[in-house]
């Protein structure tokens, strides 16, 4: 069993207790814990469930490549599945739920899958559900789901906050081990900004528990002081439980800051999203052990070596009273000394070398401890924990020649450099076949802007064995970034670490290396996703060669952990069945982020009321006083309609317009785009961007516009006012105002810079109100002693006035075929103006109404909207609207591609009314059907909806639609079919419904 | 005119930094060519102040000048004096191609300040914020988490901001949050 050790602990502080749950059950550890140290002491070795085939799983690792410990952390708010327990740092409170069985981590149904095993081979879905086909849907889909994923979702709203921090440095340092603070103390006397990031709580990497001397003092001494000497910099930031999650282009990293994972009660975010640009980046991010290929290789209480190392020094645990080492190099030798000096039995340490280890070798007979050189493990015994081993010659079959009790397994593979965060922009990697491995391959690092290398790998991770060499490689790194980022490095000589003298390794990518399919269907590469040898080797023999192939086929690397031990292991694998060598098979890709970051901690502030900005005109607070129903009009909202008690939408647009065509109505009307376009050559250049002319308005009067892109599709209309000689005020529609302002600016630019033409977008300097209906002069006659009169503001007119004491300007202008003004002040006028308007109106029985009222009245008079009656694909010649295209010019944007032949094609569908016979209301979108059908076998269509309303006015349907050779068949009925498969016959008919010879505006 | 508000209305909030309206103030849109001696002459007589270099701001008792792009400025001065600073630009550059709008209400005006400041900033705005990179007199615009915004540092340490007012809850609400004790993050301490 596993257990707390009465010594030992490095990182625990045992005076104080903390008590935690696991699956319900009352635990305790100490502060300085993991969960991972946590559980192991209190023996709970089993700790979840594999994912395919629901094998029980202990933990493996000691740090963010554990693939088997993941459990639901929390619970309600703070509930989050798939945690690593052993990047879990224990806290008081903390409850953990073991993931993927059912009924319970101890008996769990779809175990039942592993004995299905030779049944469920590599590629077994695939090949499993794909006929029948219908099957998919409805059997298999559902089944798959079920039984998919390994965590829960969370069901309540995240209870914590997160944020985002820009930081910038001249050398950003990722990890923190010995490597990490040479290279960050070397580029930091240099004068350069440094940040340094560690992932854990604790400085100093594996170091303190691998051991060595630094200058002849041991390693701890040298990591305390280099830490002191950069907390002493101002020009240094220190970031531990911080991961460098990512290297992008250009510099830019994200650094994952876990602020409050570890003690929750703090009242501060949780995460924080550090988003840093640095000049060079020192990836220093250490190496990780790969386990051995055997056959039981995943039976609970088989571990890395180093992390039974891991878990005696730093937390005082012993995972078992007896641990055979299993290894093909020298370091795991550590592990064996290590536990036999703290009194723990190593009944035999299997060394797969003929000729077996170095002088740790040595050590560790002189120990007393049994060597077997040439060895290996042929299977595991037991099932939920491990038992005993079988031992076999590494160069067999696996006869079995010994068997030997035991209750834990320490295996070392030999070590792969951390090279992910130096592959995820691209930078290169080299095969080292000496020690087995992939590492860094200096001449091709990532390229930044100016086509140098930004990233520089350094220690461990670069492939560095020992701390002499580590210390030797870092220093030269910070001296290397400090200069690519224009510091001068002092020539201090690098700190002399201890050189080890270790022999090399072998290369073990099967253990024992002729094992039999019993033994390889047995050896798991991918623990937490059921991927053994014997599925790597099938899908080479189907023809799944390529890495990345294989890696889909079989899911290996898959997981949530995305393969940090399985990778190579399994494409050493893959090269052996393809028979070519490993580099030329080459790696999966290393992408960000290094291990799962929170989605939360992406999406940052960014959430309940500051989830996005909502634009909110100076109106908007009467608005909702008064129960507006509110629709988003791009980041606007603005209101629909403003229903009255229990009234409905549609009652209330109803009666909003029948008061506005009745009397009068109010709309605020602030969102439509307003740009000045100011120049000598304002005329000029307004008339290359409408179709009709604007150089010829008069100033003080307006003239309605359509704009188009070069292609020749309408993309915005408007209002333009002339101001004065050189200046014009351009209205847009509310989602045009930003994008026509950059269309202005992109040709004033780009295209004719030499115009003498200036343009300001001054959308929001102004509160713009419609006040519409027969009482419209009425009511601001009573606000204003400025002349407003039928002649004194005529149709199309604008004038400059004084209304309710404010700075005004009106401009007559009907959208709804009422006699109707925008009235437009200063936006901090916006309010009072609306306030002294209703108060006006009241004897009127003013009301405001809403976008669809809006909608409604325009439809009545058969005036286009942008976006209902365009979709990007619609010209003007589409919608009859000739008589807005100016003859006169030469040249207009979308002139020239208006004469294309598609675009002249007489059979392009063209605007007209629709009356249903009904009366109804037409789906809204729907097609109008022709004879026949298409080559695929739909129906023919000859025309489509544009916008459809009930008009409260006439009392039934209206629509506009787009009908092929409409305008020439006014008095033909037309099938629309509908949703629930019924059919609409509709009339064309003249768009214009109402007030065909516009008195009501005329007045 | 008393009818005249601030989006904001005054608000303020003291997280680890203090944020708060800075109600409404005259801001005019300059456009121009800045290298000339008669927009020089316009800027110096609208506000009194010289022409600000590149992300450089210049800030009088009540007046300001702002560099926005090569050829646009934005100078503030009293919110009631804008017509008459607008009419000294027309006079300084009659006869010359330039554009002078004001945009006084299309605007929401805050003041981050307090030692946490910078942070609140960096919290939200893809800059440099440290003391030895931003320094007093550097304007900058850029974005603030979803929105455009504008800001300078004066002498006192306090930041200047300026963003739209159609979204000046939103404004409000982020540097808020930003601000909110227990987020301190130590950076540039």
């Amino acid at each position: 069993m596993s257990t707390r050790l009465a010594t030992g602990g490095r990182l625990l502080d045992k005076a104080r207790a903390v008590n935690f749950t696991f699956n319900g059950k009352r635990l305790r550890g100490h502060a300085g814990d993991t969960l991972a140290s946590a559980l192991l002491a209190n023996d709970q070795m089993l700790v979840g469930r594999s994912f395919k085939y629901h094998r029980p799983r202990g933990i493996v690792a000691s740090g963010a490549e554990e693939p088997n410990a993941i459990v639901g952390l929390g619970t309600g708010a703070r509930f989050e599945p798939n945690q690593r327990v052993t990047t879990t740092e224990l806290f008081d409170g903390l409850s953990a739920t073991s993931q993927n069985h059912w009924p319970s981590l101890d008996f769990d149904v779809g175990a039942v899958n592993a004995k299905l095993g030779r049944f469920m081979p590599a590629g077994f879905y695939y090949k499993m559900f794909i006929h029948p086909r219908p099957f998919w849907k409805h059997v298999y889909e559902p089944f798959i789901r079920q039984a998919a994923g390994l965590g829960k979702a969370p069901k309540d709203r995240d209870g914590d906050r997160y944020e985002h921090f820009y930081a910038f440095a001249d050398v950003l340092v990722i990890g923190g081990g010995v490597a990490g603070l040479q290279s960050a103390l070397r580029a930091a006397q240099s004068g350069a900004k440094v940040m340094v990031l560690e992932q854990t709580a604790h400085w100093g990497g594996r170091a303190p528990v691998d051991g060595g001397t630094v200058d002849g003092a041991p390693v701890e001494a040298f990591i305390d002081a280099t830490i002191a000497k950069l907390q002493d910099m101002p020009n240094v930031t220190l970031r531990n439980r911080c991961m460098g999650a990512g290297v992008y282009d250009h510099g830019y990293a994200l650094g994952y800051e876990r602020i409050t994972d570890h003690a929750p009660e703090l009242d501060a975010p949780r995460h924080r999203l550090w988003r840093i640009r640095a000049g060079q980046i020192i990836t220093a991010t250490g190496a990780i052990e790969r386990p051995l290929s055997f056959a039981g290789n995943d039976i609970p209480g088989v571990m890395l070596a180093s992390a039974v190392r891991d878990y005696a020094v730093n937390y005082g645990v012993s995972i078992g009273d007896r641990t055979v080492v299993v290894t093909n190099n020298d370091d795991a030798y550590r592990t064996a000394i290590t536990l036999k000096s703290l009194g723990l039995d190593i009944p035999v340490i299997l060394d797969a070398r003929a000729s077996g280890g170095g002088a740790l070798a040595d050590e560790a007979r002189a120990l007393g401890i049994r060597v077997e050189n040439g060895k290996a493990i042929a299977s595991v015994k037991g099932g939920k924990r491990v038992t005993g081993v079988a031992i076999c010659a590494q160069a067999g079959e696996g006869a079995v020649l010994e068997e030997i009790k035991c209750d834990a397994v320490a295996m070392s593979g030999g070590w792969s450099p951390v090279v992910h965060l130096w592959s995820h922009c691209g930078g290169k990697l080299t095969w080292d076949a000496e020690r087995a491995h992939f590492r860094p391959d200096p001449t091709k690092p990532p390229l930044g802007a100016s086509g140098e290398g930004f990233v520089i790998a350094t220690g461990a991770a670069n492939g560095a064995a020992d701390l002499a060499t580590t210390l030797a490689d870092a220093d030269a790194a910070g001296k290397a970034a400090a200069k690519a980022t224009g510091h001068k490095p002092k020539s201090a000589a690098a700190p002399q670490g201890s050189a080890s003298d270790e022999a090399p390794l072998m290369p073990v990518w099967l253990m024992p290396q002729g094992a039999g399919i019993n033994l390889r269907m047995k050896s798991w590469l991918d623990y937490q996703n059921d991927v053994k040898v014997s599925d790597v080797q099938l899908a080479a023999r189907e023809g799944f060669e390529s890495v990345e192939h294989a890696k889909r086929y079989t899911t290996l690397g898959m997981a949530t952990d995305q393969g940090k031990l399985s990778n190579i292991n399994g494409l050493a694998i893959l090269s052996d069945a393809l028979n070519q060598p490993i580099p030329q098979t080459g790696t999966t890709t290393f992408r960000p982020p290094y291990t799962p970051i929170s989605l939360a901690a992406i999406g940052g502030e960014a959430r309940d009321e500051i989830f996005q900005p909502l634009r909110k005109t100076p109106i908007h607070g009467w608005h909702e006083d008064n129960g507006a129903h509110f629709e988003p009009v791009g980041q606007w909202r603005r209101p629909y309609c403003f229903p009255k008690g229990e009234e409905s939408h549609r009652d209330a647009v109803s009666r909003e317009i029948n008061q506005t065509r009745g009397a009068l109505g109010l709309l605020d009307a602030s969102t439509l785009g307003k740009i000045i376009v100011k120049g000598p050559d304002a005329g000029k250049f307004l008339d290359m961007l409408y179709t009709n002319m604007m150089s010829t308005l008069k100033p003080g009067r307006c003239r309605y516009g359509l704009m188009c892109s070069e292609n020749g599709f309408l993309m915005d209309d408007g209002v333009v006012a002339r101001i004065d000689d050189d200046t014009f005020l351009c209205h847009t529609t509310t989602g045009g105002a930003e994008s026509i302002h950059g269309h202005m600016e992109d040709w004033l630019q780009c295209e004719w810079w030499d115009w003498k033409v200036y343009t300001a977008n001054v959308t929001e300097q102004y509160a713009q109100i419609a006040v519409v209906g027969p009482k419209a002069r009425t009511v601001l006659e009573k606000l204003t002693s400025d002349d407003i009169s039928a002649d004194g503001l005529s149709f199309m007119g604008w004038k400059d006035l004084t209304l309710a004491g404010m700075p005004a300007r009106a401009y007559r202008i009907s959208f709804s075929g009422e006699l109707s003004y925008e009235i437009a002040v200063p936006a901090s006028y916006g309010r009072a103006l609306w306030d002294a308007l209703l108060e006006a109106g009241a004897e009127f029985g003013v009301m405001p109404y809403g976008t669809e009222g809006l909608h409604v009245m325009r439809a009545e008079k058969g005036f286009i909207m942008i976006g209902d009656e365009t979709d990007g694909t619609v010209i003007p010649q589409d919608l009859n609207m000739q008589w807005a295209i100016s003859k006169k010019k030469d040249d207009y944007l979308g002139k020239r591609a208006q004469e294309r032949s598609h675009m002249a094609d007489p059979n392009r569908w063209k605007l007209v009314g629709l009356e249903t016979l009904d009366g109804s209301v037409l789906p809204d979108g729907a097609y109008a059907t022709a004879a026949g059908h298409n080559a695929n076998g739909q129906r023919e269509t000859q025309g489509r909806v544009t916008s459809t309303y009930y008009s409260p006015t006439l009392g039934r349907g209206i629509a506009m639609g787009l009908v092929l050779d409409g305008p020439d068949r006014m008095g033909d009925v037309i099938e629309i079919p509908k949703v629930d498969g019924g059919i609409v016959k509709a009339k064309i008919v003249d768009p214009i419904f109402f007030d065909k010879d516009g008195e009501k505006q005329n007045v | 005119m008393s009818n005249a508000v601030s989006a904001l209305a005054g608000a303020s909030y003291d997280g680890f930094a203090r944020i708060e309206d800075q109600g409404l103030h005259g801001m005019i849109t300059l456009r121009g060519d800045l290298a000339s001696k008669e927009v020089k002459a316009a800027v110096k007589s609208a506000t009194g102040l010289g022409m600000p270099g590149q992300r450089q701001a210049l800030s009088g008792k009540d007046t300001a000048a702002l560099w926005m792009s090569p050829d646009e400025l934005l100078l503030m001065c009293p919110y009631g004096d804008v017509a008459a600073v607008i009419e000294k630009i027309e006079t300084a550059l009659a006869g010359q191609h330039f554009l002078a709008v004001n945009v006084s209400d299309a605007r929401t005006f805050l003041r981050i300040s307090g030692a946490g400041a910078r942070e609140v900033l960096a919290k939200v705005c893809p800059v440099d914020l440290s003391p030895e990179a931003f320094t007093p007199g550097m304007f900058r615009r850029t974005r603030m988490a979803q929105v455009p915004a504008a800001f300078w540092l004066d002498e006192a340490g306090a930041f200047h901001l300026i963003c739209f007012r159609s979204i000046a809850d939103y404004a409000f609400n982020l540097l808020k949050t930003s601000a909110k004790p227990g987020g301190e993050v130590g950076y540039f301490a």
